[in-house]
């Protein structure tokens, strides 16, 4: 998939993590903070590159300003910018496809 | 040199005869002791001690670089004295080397870290250390290691003189002209003010600083006249509103209520819950609760509490008042209900630290106990308790009376949630052992309960009651299927800060904070 414009999805409440998308050219760029750093941090990159991937994200400016979230909400947030940034977020999500 | 909780001492820290943690009760028997202090007579009548300045009491108590200044916590979070005195001390005076020994610190005093980032203060013993404070300190930019001792541990190392005490100040409430003080009567109460006493006693010199000047004689009197050098009146010690909350409310928290009436479940079921035993628990949400949970199993078995102590808030005032429990002994209060109570309700007496918790003397309270509820950031698979280090290894908390009132009682009862956001509670191995596991016998999660091996009594208990529990490790196990398995904290070699078990032995050490990176080394 394609970042088309500048997305967000998530909060900034204890427990969530909030993902923005921009555009990018030069592959994924990521930047990271988490009340959970020094224990969770690579956990974290880890699961956002994933989804990103499952994505078929290529090229795209990535910030997660995680507060101690669990995978499963990153991956959702992370899913949820994309699909925004691409203006799909509405309808024909892949449930069950790019989506699990 | 591995210590009895499995934590590396580093041998240079074992000397003078300082020893690495052995387990419970390893002193018992052994003779200290006593320091004395140096102090001045005052044989001719004085009309008044009071001094204009901080600054003129520290001239005259003869204040030089190098010193030790100790403070007690009463006012909590709405402290002013701690930073008022240092500012004194240090900007006025010009003293540097300093070192603060107080019974407490908390976020308050952000501004002397950067007398510390300056090396201005060179020393903290203490029990809390958060904030700014606790940053600074884990960042290895205190010239000296911290020393971080229970509410038990300081008047033991007070009395055994592992710290000296030149001045005491000591914040109150209200204080006559000769420094009777009182934690009550005047515009910034803190009700109890125990964790000052050893110090009054032990101090070469002691400065009161109030807000409220009373009349003489301002009794009963918490710090005697009879220790004290001179009194300072300043504009106000502390901020009311942060020093006691008001009335401390019981937790809706659906899952806290679940935990408590868990916690009163496996309380009823041992033998020491009949008629006249003792309880303490702490004041937050699922430990407060549990006092409702077990008024019902008092009610229900016709019996009462004989006694309770510690930190005191409302709810416990309540009990009092409706002849729930026949004493309340109290050395420091948590909310306005518990200030306006003490000395004033009968029956609702006032102790020091000492007389709380101190394992050297022939019997604090905590001995007596029957029954303690603590909370805790992190307690491992050994029952080890952590209270004092965040998930990332940064000083941010308190061992406070935890590791007292857990070694002196028949059963401690740790209650927490499993995980805290992405934070496993129950966990492989805490960050820094504050109460060692050999004093912790049962926890209570929301996700389940796991009784001490060490314990088949209370397992007999619990099984004969129909209480589920399983191992601590399935607890674990449990934790880490949600969250996910943490990587280990990464630490340089440089220890910042000793943390005493209660004996005065070395539990852990808190070492520098390695900085984070997110590439795999």
């Amino acid at each position: 998939m394609e970042i088309l414009k500048p997305a967000m999805a998530g909060t900034l409440e204890s427990s969530d993590a909030q993902v923005m998308v921009e555009p990018g050219d030069d592959g994924i760029e990521l930047t990271l903070q988490s009340s959970v750093m020094n224990q969770y941090g690579r956990q974290i990159k880890a699961t956002v590159l994933e989804t990103l991937e499952r994505l078929g994200v290529e090229n795209a400016r990535v910030a997660v300003v995680d507060k101690g979230a669990l995978d499963c909400t990153i991956k959702a947030r992370v899913e949820c910018a994309v699909f925004r940034s691409c203006g799909q977020s509405a309808a024909n999500i892949p449930w069950g496809g790019a989506i699990r | 040199m591995k210590n009895a909780v499995g934590r590396e001492i580093p041998d240079f820290l074992l000397e003078n005869g300082k020893e690495v943690y052995q387990g419970k009760n390893y002193m018992d028997g052994k003779y200290i002791q006593k320091a004395s202090p140096r102090t001045k007579r005052y044989e001719k009548p004085q009309e008044s001690k009071l001094v204009e300045t901080l600054a003129d009491a520290l001239k005259q108590c003869g204040a030089k670089s190098g010193m030790t200044f100790s403070f007690h916590h009463h006012l909590r979070d709405g402290d002013f004295v701690v930073n008022m005195v240092m500012k004194a001390a240090i900007e006025e005076l010009g003293l540097e080397d300093l070192t603060i020994a107080a019974s407490s610190l908390g976020s308050a005093h952000d501004p002397i870290a950067d007398y510390i980032e300056q090396g201005k203060v060179i020393g903290i013993q203490t029990s809390g250390i958060r904030g700014r404070m606790g940053e600074v300190v884990s960042q290895g930019k205190l010239k000296t290691r911290a020393i971080i001792r229970s509410h038990g541990g300081r008047p033991r190392a007070i009395e055994a003189g592992e710290v000296h005490i030149d001045i005491a100040f000591i914040a109150a409430p209200t204080s006559d002209c000769v420094g009777n003080c009182r934690g009550i009567g005047g515009k910034s109460n803190c009700g109890s003010m125990g964790y000052a006493m050893t110090d009054a006693k032990y101090a070469d010199h002691v400065v009161v600083v109030t807000d409220c000047l009373v009349d003489f004689p301002n009794m009963p009197a918490s710090v005697e006249a009879i220790d004290v050098d001179a009194v300072v009146v300043v504009d106000s010690i502390g901020n009311p509103k942060k020093i006691a909350s008001a009335a401390a409310r019981i937790s809706q928290n659906p899952r806290d209520l679940m935990m408590a009436e868990n916690v009163a479940k496996v309380i009823a079921s041992t033998p020491y819950f009949k008629d006249g035993f003792s309880f303490q628990t702490g004041v937050g949400g699922p430990s407060l609760a549990a006092n409702l949970f077990l008024e019902k199993y008092m009610d229900e078995r016709g019996i009462k509490m004989g006694w309770a102590i510690g930190g005191i808030c409302g709810p416990m005032v309540e009990m009092l008042k409706k002849g729930k429990v026949g004493k309340v002994i109290d050395v420091q209060d948590f909310d306005l209900d518990a200030v306006n109570s003490i000395n004033q309700t009968p029956n609702h007496f006032e102790m020091s630290a000492s007389q709380y918790a101190n394992p050297a003397n022939k019997g604090a309270f905590v001995n007596k106990l029957d029954f303690v509820v603590l909370a805790a950031l992190e307690i491992d698979t050994g029952f080890n308790v952590n209270v004092l280090t965040g998930s990332d290894g940064i000083l941010r908390g308190a061992p406070g009376g935890h590791p007292d009132t857990a070694a002196g009682s028949k059963v401690c009862v740790i209650v927490t949630p499993l995980i805290r956001g992405r934070m496993a509670t129950v966990c492989e191995h805490v960050v820094t052992v504050t109460t060692p596991g050999d004093c912790v016998d049962v926890l209570v999660t929301d996700y389940g309960i796991a009784v001490n091996p060490l314990r088949p009594d209370l397992i007999a208990c619990l099984d004969a009651a129909g209480i589920k529990h399983v191992p601590i490790e399935e607890l674990k196990e449990k934790a880490y299927s949600m969250v996910g398995r943490p990587d280990d904290l990464q630490w340089e070699d440089e220890v910042v800060a000793v943390l005493e078990a209660r004996d005065g032995t070395i539990l852990d050490v808190i070492r520098k904070i390695k900085p984070y990176s997110l590439e795999e080394d």
